[in-house]
């Protein structure tokens, strides 16, 4: 089992390495991007057999205590 | 006055603080991150450095260190607090003060001597600062670009609680001179309480001429001001 932790910054935080690549891209010829953000992805490895409600809930006050900051970052999280 | 300095797994500039401490006259000791306690303390330096090598995010972890429960319960309890770079990144992580530090805006690590403007007076940082004194302290870091959403900055600006701001030798605040793309230049806040302070410039490497400047020193003398005046009236 497993959860799976996708970190973006949030729409209004300047993110220049999104900026810098996405102009990368450009001059390289791929035409038609209008943005590009760029994240973090954490994953972590459950005990089997962990209730997935119960893994649900520590992980996302997991996730909104230190594996994201809220301030500056979204987290979409997924339990598989 | 005694200065309780932290000391994180690759913080680095731990010894500078407690050094610009000593020579200002004043004793000063490293609080290992382990600790529970602070022991006896007029002020807590979070100092600058890597710790725990800047892993998921700058002072992420730090925050969750265990001495960290004890700064906190001295800051509520209104104890004095300087977080200086990495020790900035560890109070906003921690909540202490609002905000965050990002990714420089050029993606490059900067370091240089910057200038700072001392925004208001009115703070136990900043009350021996000249009237218009522009310092000249250097700056070392990756990510020190400060963020806060429009209401925390309104909020900020409102409560007067924007201490420096970076600007050019002449103390004028323009984009040129900001290192990082700081939001209005921030260099610097305090919290709402006004006695927990963050800033990104490094006041510790610059407290005697040898090194090229002894404005930082300003800062120092500002917080010891302010606590013999706090033992005086409590005298």
């Amino acid at each position: 089992m497993k959860a799976k932790i996708i970190i973006t910054p949030k729409k209004a935080v300047l993110d220049p390495q999104g900026k810098t690549v996405q102009n990368a891209l450009a001059h390289m010829g791929y035409t038609g991007v209008t943005g590009v953000h760029i994240g973090k992805y954490i994953e972590i490895d459950l005990a089997p057999g962990t209730d997935k409600a119960a893994a649900q809930k520590a992980i996302n006050d997991a996730a909104h205590k230190l594996l994201s900051n809220p301030v500056i970052e979204d987290y979409k999280l997924e339990i598989e | 006055m005694n200065f309780s300095v932290l000391q994180f797994p690759a913080s680095n500039c731990d010894q500078d603080a407690v050094h610009a401490a000593r020579l200002l006259g004043h004793s000063a000791r490293l609080v290992w991150h382990k600790d529970t306690s602070l022991g006896d303390t007029d002020v807590v330096i979070v100092p600058g450095g890597f710790s725990y090598g800047d892993y998921l995010r700058c002072g992420a972890i730090a925050r969750f260190s265990p001495v960290m429960q004890a700064v906190k319960q001295f800051a509520d309890n209104g104890g004095l607090v300087l977080g200086v770079c990495n020790g900035f990144q560890v109070l906003t992580e921690a909540g202490l003060l609002p905000g965050a530090l990002i990714r420089n805006r050029d993606l490059q690590f900067h370091c240089e001597n910057i200038f700072l403007k001392t925004i208001t007076n009115d703070s136990v940082f900043t009350g021996k600062i000249p009237a218009g004194k522009v310092l000249r302290v250097p700056i070392a870091h990756g990510e020190g670009c400060y963020f806060a959403d429009e209401p925390t900055l309104a909020s900020l600006k409102a409560k007067n609680q924007i201490l420096w701001q970076y600007c050019d030798a002449a103390g004028n605040v323009t984009d040129k001179a900001n290192p990082n793309g700081s939001l209005q230049n921030i260099a610097g806040i305090c919290n709402e309480r006004r006695n927990v302070a963050g800033l990104m410039p490094h006041p510790e490497r610059a407290c005697e001429p040898i090194l090229g400047s002894d404005d930082g020193k300003w800062i120092f003398e500002s917080v010891i001001a302010a606590l013999s005046e706090k033992t005086a009236a409590t005298a």
